[in-house]
């Protein structure tokens, strides 16, 4: 009834070509975007913001990243971790180093160091495949880590090794350090974060997009009708390497404040954001933010329940957790191999046929 | 003989010790993919499980008791036995061939014919909730494992040593007995694969699956054998890493320790996975011995990786790998 393509006309090459040709998902898309800027910002509070919209923009930013990297360009990659911490590390570099400029432009330029970093890691991808490159990511982790934890420079020789976030604002809005309001921090990271996601919607729609997944599906045929894959493999792991940093320098300096770099960008980050794309379905923009929100929300609500509920201690809670998790990415798994995008997928060509399904 | 050298090979020593640790994490790792094409991931913590599950039975502690109490509002924690160590290590070997059978049965019975990244992401998950499931079942706190083996200097190379060089090599008893372990299992492993008629069925399912099915052999025997022989090698791994540094989270990790080494090794091959650990354990402490001190030291966390990964971009299969062959 509501979704259908029966009577939408187009009349134009633009139209046709559009993100979103069902004229149901364009007013969607649009409706999501108004409450998000203009109505989430209202009634939001330190909490919601803390607990749940700032990390479930932020991952949502890496998980597009990774997710160009893994579901479209088929290279696995364990490396996330590592390289959010070079987009942190950038990031706190610049602004120490700028204290005038916008934070917008630091941002912006720590996802650009961290792409020349990525496409320097991603220079073996092209003798190493598969398993051996997924295995191979996990040296650029290890190594980063390590030089973030040793190198004086990098944490301007503070004695705690840590890294803290300076006040800085955006058009005069302060959204990094402690006097920051909660509203300005979500539009910030929002801002960021739709600019991604249209970027990264065009880009994968685009040529560059196909000879990603002509590479994806396989490499040695993609060769030899003409796609490069030296130029493939290392802009999909610059621009995803320019994604994951900028989500770096926004958990670093809007989310967390302070950072020490084994805890928050260690291995266990990199896996993270790998079942974020895996729950919320490989080589799908829309799977990023499922699977994101998904991750984000599961442990709030585990804990609500098993903590503020049932009243049990903290650490069982959090075994109970690691239970869960692991249990629903099975389940998930062998349900629905392709994650949530998938099931809206299904859902959609139910839509087309309801309520008249034969 | 300047003392530098000396030092030098006490190092070089105690880096092939750890290697064959090293390797013995990797072993299961190989066994599992030649045999089904699983890159598991949940090897490290099903030493820790393993480890942990031994620990339990011997002191007699009641499993979920922390969850029991929580729900029930109870108090308990022990049986209040203790049992020897051959008969624990018997039945959490019982366990483990359990633990294989459903994973089987639940986990991967279900995925036949999915890519192997999927698998891979499953035994990921495998890995958390096995990680939660211990937890639960034995309490998160360090606990310390001792089944009888020997620990501490050998004062027989103390002292032989001591009598050549002037200087006496510490070497740990404990990881003579690993390696004498290790080696008695890779030959007890080849032995099997080689003269027994379900090792003859685990190599030819590794060869290919579909001609072993056509020729009925049971493939799902076949995993879940193989499953349980890589929760053995767990075990062994869990018993040697669980004495020599206690049962706690951080033995998991050693699945990543093992990652390079399999790396270097090539997935596929058994003595791949020794020589991988040998040269990464040898490899690791003497760079950390030579140039660790003018970098920052602790290096160890990633030297075998960046080792591996140079390695791989000349011979991307590893050491003794099968030659990657890409078909069009």
């Amino acid at each position: 009834m509501l979704y259908r393509e029966a009577g939408d006309f187009k009349t134009t090459y633009k139209e046709d070509n559009q993100t979103f040709p069902i004229k149901f998902d364009r007013y969607r898309y649009y409706f999501v975007l108004i409450v998000a800027f203009l109505i989430i910002p209202f009634w939001i509070n330190d909490y919601w913001v803390n607990a749940i919209f700032l990390p479930f923009l932020i991952y949502s930013i890496a998980a597009i990243g990774l997710n160009i990297l893994v579901g479209y360009c088929g290279q696995v990659s364990l490396g996330t971790g590592g390289f959010m911490a070079v987009g942190a590390y950038a990031v706190y570099k610049l602004m120490t180093a700028f204290p005038d400029v916008s934070i917008m432009i630091h941002v912006v330029l720590a996802g650009a160091i961290t792409a020349c970093v990525g496409v320097l890691f991603g220079l073996p991808s092209l003798r190493i495949k598969g398993f051996y490159l997924a295995v191979a990511t996990l040296a650029a982790q290890f190594f980063l880590v390590w030089i973030f934890n040793r190198v004086p420079w990098f944490y301007n020789y503070s004695a705690s090794g840590q890294i803290n976030a300076p006040e800085r604002t955006f058009f005069g809005v302060p959204v990094t350090g402690a006097n920051a309001d909660s509203w300005a921090t979500y539009l910030f990271c929002l801002i960021i974060l739709t600019v991604c996601g249209i970027v990264a919607r065009n880009l994968t729609r685009g040529s560059i997009g196909r000879k990603w997944m002509a590479i994806r599906d396989m490499d040695i045929a993609a060769e030899i009708i003409g796609v490069n894959p030296l130029k493939t493999k290392l802009t999909a792991f610059a621009i995803s390497s320019f994604y994951v940093g900028v989500a770096g320098a926004l958990l670093f300096t809007v989310y967390l404040g302070s950072v020490e770099v084994g805890e928050a960008f260690g291995v266990g980050k990199s896996f993270l954001i790998l079942f974020m794309i895996i729950i919320g379905g490989l080589g799908s923009i829309f799977g990023s933010f499922a699977g994101a929100a998904f991750m984000v929300l599961m442990p709030v609500l585990l804990k609500n329940v098993m903590v503020g509920q049932l009243g049990w201690a903290t650490d069982l809670a959090a075994h109970f957790e690691f239970v869960i998790v692991g249990g629903l990415i099975i389940v998930f798994l062998i349900l629905e191999p392709h994650g949530i995008a998938q099931l809206w997928r299904i859902t959609k060509e139910k839509l087309r046929l309801w309520p008249f399904p034969h | 003989m300047p003392e530098q050298v000396i030092f030098g090979m006490e190092v070089f020593l105690n880096g092939l010790m750890a290697g064959v640790l090293y390797a013995l994490v990797a072993l299961g790792f190989v066994l599992i993919y030649k045999a089904s094409g699983i890159f598991n991931y949940a090897q490290g913590v099903m030493a820790l499980f393993s480890a942990m599950t031994l620990v339990g039975m011997m002191n007699g502690q009641v499993p979920f008791s922390h969850l029991i109490n929580a729900v029930f509002g109870t108090d308990i924690h022990h049986f209040g036995w203790h049992l020897p160590a051959l008969i624990g290590i018997l039945l959490t070997m019982a366990i483990m061939v359990l633990l294989a059978w459903l994973v089987q049965k639940i986990i991967f019975k279900h995925l036949v014919n999915q890519e192997p990244i999927i698998l891979f992401m499953a035994t990921i998950g495998l890995a958390y909730f096995m990680e939660g499931f211990g937890d639960l079942m034995w309490g998160g706190e360090i606990k310390k494992l001792d089944v009888g083996i020997p620990q501490g200097i050998n004062l027989w190379i103390d002292e032989a040593t001591y009598n050549i060089f002037d200087y006496g090599f510490f070497i740990d008893n404990l990881d003579i007995f690993a390696t004498i372990v290790a080696a008695i299992l890779v030959l007890a492993l080849v032995a099997f694969s080689q003269y027994t008629k379900q090792g003859r069925a685990m190599r030819a399912v590794a060869d290919d699956h579909q001609a072993a099915l056509s020729v009925g052999v049971s493939l799902n025997f076949i995993w879940v054998m193989v499953w349980s022989l890589a929760g053995f090698v767990a075990l062994v791994a869990g018993i040697m890493w669980g004495t020599k540094s206690g049962v706690q989270f951080s033995l998991s990790l050693i699945a990543l320790k093992a990652l390079p080494v399999l790396m270097l090794g090539g997935f596929t091959s058994i003595p791949g996975a020794i020589v991988g650990g040998l040269i990464i354990g040898v490899g690791e402490k003497m760079f950390e011995f030579l140039v660790g001190p003018l970098i920052g030291g602790a290096t160890e966390n990633w030297f075998a990786y960046v080792l591996a990964l140079l390695f791989l971009v000349f011979r991307p299969q590893g050491l003794f790998g099968e030659k990657i062959i890409e078909r069009v």
